[in-house]
């Protein structure tokens, strides 16, 4: 080589109490290159990212810029250098718009910032009005908005954490041209992601890690997906068993011209929906955040009333005037997308967060809580969906996403729900993670179960559901067949192409 | 003069130590922290301006040296707080007791001791207007320059880029830091500001309002102060509606007890609260989106 790389990081550690989160990592990243590091949740690749954008100082080793040793005190020391980076865990201020959002860091007239944000926007397919909210802004919004403010920076080396997880293939496609653009205009850019087919199509050099360590270096265009799958778990890709559903059963849960207006400004009025939801089968809702999935998930949990009791049957039940309790006695359980705040309450150990949700199970004696079947629940739920947690004590707040997934999940299942509705049940959980609870979810379907998955992951849907709808602007799709539809047909359900 | 012209006149005095240590704990709070220590503050601040004013006869000098002492003092909140990482009440509780403590010591040999006040200043061609000119449009300097303030206050908070920081801050200090704010600074900054704006609010409670030196002279009005910022919902207007009520309702005993009211005084002196406690159940009632 003839010029130093524009990042190097040598023997690069960093340790968190007792946990060895980075070990030696070694990482050249070159001008013009999109650049993989591929590792599962837990691996080390957000700490890593955390000591290239300066958000935490690395215990040993040294990170060069241009092959000039450089220490980050704080990000806007990587930012002046040329370092953008989008999030995990988005870094948006929710009570402000998003061209505040976005002037906290890019400096211009508010004016000039929407227009430059709308440019960007259509440009990219990151389409996202400058006025609106964020806290009114899905996820999948709310990411977008962290890509345009990154680009905006006109950064040198653009840091991508898990980027493509909320977006429509076609997106995706649109996304990687943006990418190769800017690859082809001299950014070098750090893509993390656990989506192997996505690496080998877009990156051109791969840095693998496991447990806090580098296993492999690679280019993944020269290797295929179960390479680096071996690599990235040390294993054989887990599979998800898929075994064709038995013969669907009862309705479980109906939704009849189900229409609501929006709540705020930036919410999305439902119109029309009807969805059919039967014992033994696992119906899907794909689209892009901020289509009205929030809204839906709300109605048929309890959290918002219906306008009318038939919109939403539970059991042939007309349930839209009942609330989330009275909901559940029917036998419906939810799994909500926000983990923290919703599916569990943060400060509360995990005993006491199973008790929220099932409390029927025996818990409760003349308003007593009889700790020992709490306690025994949620030693079950541990160990049932593989938690990894110190014990029921532990804090929800405190444990990884992942893990506090599938002990959210794990809660609502062993309630032997006889519908339930999972709000995006595999965000940021790793492939291990994800795998386990693909396959338990197709478990309850075998069991008799009915199930309502929403999710923005295509792959995911197509993977476990046998028909899914598509929601677009508030508008539910037609039923697709699964096992007769295509990914391309999806794509165009969800940017509205069809009608 | 009439019970009228007695409110138009004393109000804004009456609220003025109160809106200015409310503004300072607004901006403390709007960054994301919260320091109960306003009576101390205030009381140091009002014990060095009076020190001051008494040997120097130099009301700026009096005010300067009071909202720097306080802001020193808010200093060290900050430095338990932010550097230590200390509880916060329990900081801002002991720094409040350290800053009432140090004023009575200072003030020990001052105790009822008088100093002259500020000339009051009519607005020009305004103050001819009858009733409202020599009365409400007639007031010392340190009031015109506060209502000036304010609006600047208001400017920086909801115009500037400045103001956007210090919400996002407040809102979220994991994200500015993520994004390169150096949150530490601008709360420490926010924190000493908060100081200095108690200390200005003291030094004309002890040199202006009442000039005069007595131990324990704030008497609780750092606590409704440290109210108003609730009650005004941390934005400036209603903060500053908030204290001018607060004066008017101060004033109100004294004038119902001048024009002789048969209302006992112990239930006006509990006006203020008791419309606290109102106004509260109302702003959460109809709350849109409080903190």
């Amino acid at each position: 080589m003839t010029q130093p790389a524009l990042l190097t990081l040598a023997g690069v550690s960093k340790r968190y109490g007792k946990v060895q989160a980075n070990k030696a990592i070694d990482l050249e990243v070159r001008s013009g290159s999109i650049h993989a590091v591929l590792g599962e949740n837990g691996a080390g690749k957000s700490t890593l990212m955390k000591l290239i954008y300066g958000v935490e100082r690395p215990d040993e080793g040294v990170i060069m810029w241009n092959g000039a040793p450089v220490a980050f005190n704080r990000p806007s020391d990587a930012q002046a250098l040329g370092i953008g980076m989008v999030f995990q865990h988005f870094s948006l201020f929710e009570t402000l718009n998003v061209v505040q959002n976005v002037s906290l860091m890019i400096p211009g007239r508010p004016q000039e910032l929407a227009q430059k944000i709308k440019d960007l926007g259509e440009k990219f397919g990151l389409s996202v009005d400058p006025g609106a909210m964020v806290h009114t802004l899905s996820v999948g919004e709310r990411q977008r908005v962290e890509i345009i403010r990154c680009l905006l920076l006109d950064p040198k080396l653009l840091i991508l954490d898990e980027p493509t997880s909320v977006l429509p293939p076609q997106s995706v496609q649109l996304l990687f041209e943006t990418l190769r653009k800017l690859q082809a205009a001299g950014t070098a850019i750090l893509f993390i992601s656990h989506k192997l087919e996505e690496i080998r199509a877009l990156c051109d050099e791969a840095t693998v890690l496991r447990g806090g360590a580098v296993t492999g270096r690679v280019d993944p265009r020269a290797n295929d997906a179960r390479a680096l799958a071996q690599m990235m778990i040390g294993r054989d890709m887990p599979q998800v068993d898929a075994a064709r559903a038995n013969q669907p059963g009862d309705l479980r849960l109906q939704l009849k011209d189900l229409s609501h207006p929006r709540v705020s400004r930036f919410g999305t009025t439902l119109t029309d929906i009807n969805l059919d939801l039967r014992a033994g089968q696992i119906v899907g809702i794909a689209g892009i955040s901020g289509n009205g999935q929030q809204e839906l998930a709300a109605l048929i949990s309890g959290e918002t009333r219906a306008q009318a009791k038939d919109m939403v049957q539970i059991m042939g039940r007309g349930v839209g005037l009942l609330d989330a309790q009275q909901r559940r006695q029917l036998g419906f359980s939810f799994v909500p997308e926000e983990r923290l705040g919703r599916g569990a309450i943060p400060e509360m150990s995990l005993a006491d967060n199973s008790l929220l949700t099932a409390h029927r199970q025996d818990m409760l004696k003349g308003g007593f809580i009889k700790r020992q079947v709490e306690r025994a629940f949620t030693r079950r739920c541990i160990e049932e969906f593989d938690v990894r947690t110190p014990g029921p004590d532990a804090e929800a707040g405190a444990m990884s996403g992942g893990n506090l997934q599938k002990f959210i999940l794990g809660r609502e299942i062993m309630l032997q729900p006889d519908v339930m509705l999972v709000s995006q049940p595999t965000w940021g959980v790793d492939i291990g993670a994800a795998t386990a609870i693909r396959r338990r979810l197709i478990d309850m379907r075998a069991e008799g179960a009915a199930i309502l998955v929403i999710s923005e992951e295509l792959e995911e849907l197509f993977e476990i559901c046998d028909s899914l709808h598509v929601l677009h602007e508030g508008h539910l799709s037609k039923p697709l067949v699964v096992s007769e539809t295509t990914a391309e047909e999806v794509g165009a359900y969800m940017i509205g192409a069809t009608v | 003069m009439s019970a009228l012209e007695f409110l138009l006149a004393g109000t804004l005095a009456a609220a003025l130590p109160l809106l200015l240590a409310a503004l300072g704990e607004m901006v403390v709070e709007k960054t994301g922290l919260l320091n109960l220590g306003l009576e101390g503050m205030m009381a140091i601040g009002a014990a060095i301006a009076f020190i001051c004013v008494y040997h120097t006869d130099a009301h700026s000098l009096g005010f300067l040296a009071a909202a720097l002492v306080s802001a020193v003092l808010a200093l060290i909140f900050a430095a338990l707080v932010i550097v230590v990482q200390a509880n916060q009440v329990a900081a801002g509780l002991a720094v409040g007791v350290l800053g009432l403590g140090l004023s009575a010591l200072f003030g020990k040999s001052y105790e009822s001791q008088t100093i002259s006040g500020l000339e009051e200043i009519g607005l020009p061609v305004l103050s001819q207007i009858p009733v409202v000119g020599p009365t409400l449009l007639t007031q010392d300097i340190v009031v015109w320059l506060t209502l000036l303030g304010t609006v600047g206050l208001w400017y920086m908070l909801n115009k500037t880029k400045l103001g956007l920081i210090i919400t996002a801050v407040g809102e979220s200090a994991e994200a500015a830091r993520a994004i390169g704010y150096p949150v530490g600074l601008i709360r420490t900054i926010a924190v000493a500001f908060g100081g200095a704006m108690c200390g200005l609010a003291g030094a004309y409670a002890s040199t202006v309002y009442t000039p005069l030196w007595a131990d324990g002279m704030i008497a609780g009005r750092g606590w409704i102060a440290l109210a108003l910022v609730v009650f005004g919902t941390w934005r400036t207007g209603r903060v500053v509606f908030g204290a001018i009520l607060f004066g008017v309702l101060s004033l109100g005993e004294l004038t119902a007890q001048a024009i002789g009211v048969a209302i006992p005084s112990q239930v006006l002196a509990s006006l203020p609260y008791i419309v606290t406690i109102l106004m509260l159940v109302a702003i959460s009632r109809h709350q849109t989106r409080v903190g």
